[in-house]
């Protein structure tokens, strides 16, 4: 009953929506297109004129200013130009439906939108209701899926492990809420990582997660130990008000990585986060800023990666493509 | 007027009759059965039923008609007339109107609004609380004595345990039969979907089990209380089959139906965040929708509904979360039952009794049988007729299905409601 | 297919060594750095580079980020990306390419030469001048002009041994 509108008769890359039920090649072709992106960042003038006369639009529904300025970065690299709607501000407050927001838009000639939504499926539903030459990237929605931050993940770990092949990598935190988390896990999974763990207290991790290909551990010790990589999670303020945890001085206890338990890693290991941090909440300042973090390596991956993934989602409509 | 149903193979639930025969009408009763009654004169119509199923009119036990206050919708008209198209001769409809139905002049109105209809005949379930608010009891007496036949508080939590407790003590007074959806109002809250591994794959927040199974918990120790009769809707999870089965032989006058769609679909045809799959109970998974199956084979859940619920088409075009719930049954209702036949889950003559017999003596209503002297509340269908579920085809005003655009077996040729041909398909 | 002369790299580089040297001088072009465009004008370059005994390492340009034709062919980086290890400003620069043909990828060449800086001059050296140009370019040093039909096409094999291959479709 579902079609899967990401991929075109080609099987290129037309919209890009989640990781889900991608092929480990266009995965890894996303990985090296970002990689020949990186260099730009390092000239003078830090644009190639690939996305000259299209036009990006920042359609983003919930806040965001980190993942948002990234994506117009990655455009205006490209020469792209470049429009931010933060339609929290404006429409929806007066109750314009999605549907009628999209028409208003479509009417100004935009080539592509970065969609960032709290409801999960709402990119998938824009990409739906777009005209064929125009493509849709998930910059987030709801708990479900952020693509471009997972591949960015997935480059940076790349980058300093050189092979998926033979990691074991951990994902620790709140991976109820986490659309990055099962990003992720996809990413991981389909890229060929044999052992992903994750780790968190229950009321922190969904029902059913083995069905994703992870293993489930609720001590962080023990989830971590010997891990190539450790992806700690973001918890948000909102958790301890729904119950869900007692305190954020807790959760360090518990769950905050601190150089101590880090050791309990492989000796190797990089520490990884999506950001924006909670110092003295999921992890210590010393490893945030310690030797073993890449955290903000990963960061300056983000305009590559996301300039990779703007370029082939356009460029797929090329006709001889 | 006096009609003769020709050749058809009647199912009779309540006789256990399973034969090809005439069946005769005049005015709004059957009067005879296999030859013709003497005195009767010619037929004015004859309707040819050879290589059809007759069968006692389907009664639907929750419809939402809409009309009041949603007429974007539905109407009254639109809804009674699919409800005919689909087989059913009677619909209960929800009192969840604008304005609700708390108030005797509400029901008037839909009365009124249904009279000149060439479709089903409707009757009101009335509010069990005061605007559903779940605060304050409804005058449900006034709701009685204007014909609701039953009294619900449609899907709207009531909180407090106490106001529950009372109106069905209420409503037990007046031996009114209470329509109750069980749902804990808090596990409930946040889920738009099942809650298990689908849900956590596609990150939509998730509908526990154990929210129904607690309401029903709940809702069954203060039936035993009261000694209210009680008729819970829309099962959705295996652990509630167990819970009702219990009750039941513990002595309590509860019984509980089964949506159609629940009989079919589950949690991962929840597959592209697509609205139309957005139902409340939720779909659950293969395990639930199989033991509800069981549970039907054995008869200890007895009775199923088309669960209608007709929408707009904006109300459905939107993310999942954002999209209103609910599956628009009545057109596709016949086509799923007889598919359930098919699967060997049940054989016909139980399927008709699940779909008329048992509303009809759950509401205490003259009609769900053939017998002679009955109302004539008929309905005739080919199960072999292939057709495709669209736009054209649909007859309720809402297309909200996720059976949309597929092909489907079987369909009502003649419906009978009172003895009046309110339905025949064009050839 | 016109009947080509078999044409013999390792002569036409001397020659052009020859040129370019007389041409250095001419121009009194100060301490130039060689750019070759991938692939084949980097194998090129990287002989210049060696007969003429320059310095300056050697930058290799992949113009896939500024060729014109994007909305017609799509996303198609083969080649490893750009690298230009020397300041781009105020200097002479040497661009070396396999075959001048349309004087699209000159154009889109010398575009990014300028996203890296602004070059004192620019030379362009080239093995094979070819008819067909669609853009106002050409090229300073060549090896050997060649008159092709349209339908007509040469291309550069290398890097050990190169040479110049026919053919009648685009490749």
């Amino acid at each position: 009953m579902h079609d899967d509108i990401q991929l075109d008769e080609r099987g290129q890359l037309r919209h890009f929506l989640t990781i889900e039920r991608l092929p480990r090649e266009l995965l890894v072709d996303i990985l090296d297109n970002a990689e020949r992106f990186t260099v730009v960042g390092d000239r003078a003038v830090k644009k190639v004129p690939l996305l000259r006369g299209k036009t990006v639009v920042n359609l983003f529904f919930e806040p965001s200013t980190r993942t948002r300025t990234t994506f117009e970065l990655a455009a205006k690299r490209l020469s792209a130009d470049v429009m931010n709607l933060n339609i929290e501000a404006s429409a929806t407050r007066k109750g314009e439906s999605l549907a009628d927001t999209l028409r208003t838009l479509e009417a100004m000639n935009t080539d592509m939108f970065v969609v960032r939504h709290q409801d999960s499926g709402a990119p998938e539903f824009i990409a739906r209701q777009v005209s064929p030459e125009v493509s849709v990237i998930n910059a987030g929605d709801g708990r479900h899926a952020h693509p471009t931050q997972a591949m960015l993940d997935m480059f940076t770990i790349r980058r300093f492990k050189q092979s998926f092949e033979s990691l074991c990598v951990a994902i620790v935190g709140d991976v109820a809420h986490s659309r990055v988390a099962r990003s992720e896990i996809h990413a991981l999974k389909t890229l060929g990582v044999p052992e992903v763990r994750v780790v968190g207290p229950k009321t922190l991790l969904p029902v059913g997660l083995e069905t994703l290909g992870v293993s489930v551990h609720h001590d962080l010790d023990e989830g971590i130990a010997g891990a190539d990589v450790v992806i700690m999670l973001r918890l948000q303020q909102e958790r301890m008000q729904s119950a869900l945890l007692p305190s954020g001085h807790e959760y360090f206890h518990t769950y905050g990585l601190t150089p101590k338990r880090l050791k309990r890693a492989a000796r190797d290991a990089i520490v990884m986060h999506p950001g924006p941090i909670n110092r003295g909440v999921e992890i210590d300042s010393a490893v945030a800023d310690g030797s073993q973090s890449v955290i903000l390596q990963q960061v300056t991956h983000g305009i590559a990666v996301r300039m990779a993934v703007m370029s082939m989602v356009l460029g797929s409509h090329a006709q001889a493509a | 007027m006096k009609i003769r149903l020709r050749g058809g193979r009647l199912i009779d639930p309540q006789s256990g009759t399973d034969a090809v025969a005439d069946l005769w009408v005049d005015g709004d009763r059957i009067v005879a059965i296999g030859r013709k009654p003497a005195g009767y004169g010619a037929p004015a119509r004859e309707i040819d039923a050879r290589e059809r199923i007759v069968c006692p009119g389907f009664v639907e036990l929750g419809a939402r008609l809409r009309e009041p206050g949603a007429e974007h919708k539905a109407s009254i008209a639109s809804e009674l007339e699919a409800a005919a198209a689909g087989g059913f001769t009677t619909v209960c409809c929800t009192p969840d109107t604008s304005p609700v139905i708390d108030t005797p002049a509400v029901v008037e109105l839909i009365n009124q609004r249904a009279r000149g209809v060439r479709g089903a005949r409707v009757l009101a379930l009335g509010a069990l609380t005061h605007g559903l608010a779940g605060e304050v009891l409804a005058e449900m007496h006034a709701l009685k004595a204007i014909g609701c036949v039953g009294v619900t508080n449609a899907g709207r939590a009531i909180r407090d345990t106490g106001v529950l407790k009372n109106a069905l003590a209420y409503a037990s007074t007046l031996g009114l039969t209470v329509f109750l959806d069980a749902e804990d109002p808090w596990l409930g809250a946040q889920g738009v979907m099942h809650e298990g591994a689908h849900s956590t794959r596609i990150g939509l927040p998730g509908v526990p089990a154990a929210a129904e199974l607690i309401g029903l918990a709940r809702d069954l120790v203060l039936v035993a209380e009261t000694g209210a009769r009680a008729h819970f809707r829309t099962l959705s999870c295996a652990g509630a089959v167990k819970y009702i089965r219990d009750a039941r032989k513990a002595g309590l006058a509860v019984s509980a139906d089964v949506g159609i769609a629940h009989l079919h679909l589950t949690d991962t045809d929840v597959a592209a965040h697509d609205a139309a799959c957005h139902v409340r109970p939720p779909l659950r998974e293969a395990r639930d929708r199989d033991a509800l199956r069981r549970a039907l084979a054995r008869g200890q859940v007895d009775m199923l509904s088309a669960h209608h619920q007709p929408h707009d088409a904006d109300a459905k075009a939107a993310p999942f979360a954002a999209s209103a719930p609910g599956i628009s049954g009545l057109d596709s209702f016949l086509p799923l039952l007889l598919e359930l036949v098919e699967a060997g889950v049940m054989d016909l003559t139980r399927a008709v009794a699940a779909c008329a017999l048992a509303p009809a003596r759950l509401l205490g209503l003259d009609s769900g049988t053939l017998a002679v002297g009955a109302l004539a509340d008929v309905t005739v269908f080919d199960p072999r007729h292939d057709w495709t579920l669209d736009a054209a085809s649909m007859r309720s005003q809402g297309h909200n299905t996720p059976f949309l655009g597929q092909r489907l077996r079987g369909r009502v040729t003649h419906t009978l409601v009172g003895g009046r041909l309110v339905h025949e398909l064009d050839a | 297919m016109n009947k080509h002369p078999e044409l013999d790299v390792e002569a036409l580089i001397d020659e052009i060594t020859d040129r370019l040297s007389r041409r250095i001088a001419e121009q009194k072009l100060d301490d130039p750095a060689l750019i070759g465009i991938r692939t084949g004008g980097v194998w090129l370059a990287a002989r210049l580079r060696e007969r003429l005994g320059i310095e300056t390492p050697l930058g290799e340009l992949n113009i896939a980020f500024y060729r014109d034709d994007f909305s017609r062919i799509g996303m198609h980086p083969t080649v490893e990306p750009s690298q230009l290890p020397f300041d781009i400003d105020g200097r002479d620069l040497v661009l070396v390419d396999d075959i001048l043909y349309t004087g699209r990828t000159i154009r889109a060449a010398m575009n990014e030469i300028f996203d890296y800086g602004r070059p004192r001059t620019i030379t362009l050296v080239v093995l094979v001048d070819r008819s067909g140009r669609e853009l106002p370019i050409d090229a300073n040093v060549y090896g050997t002009r060649l008159t092709l039909a349209a339908d007509e096409h040469v291309k550069l094999l290398g890097p050990d041994p190169l040479r110049l291959e026919f053919c009648a479709t685009r490749t």
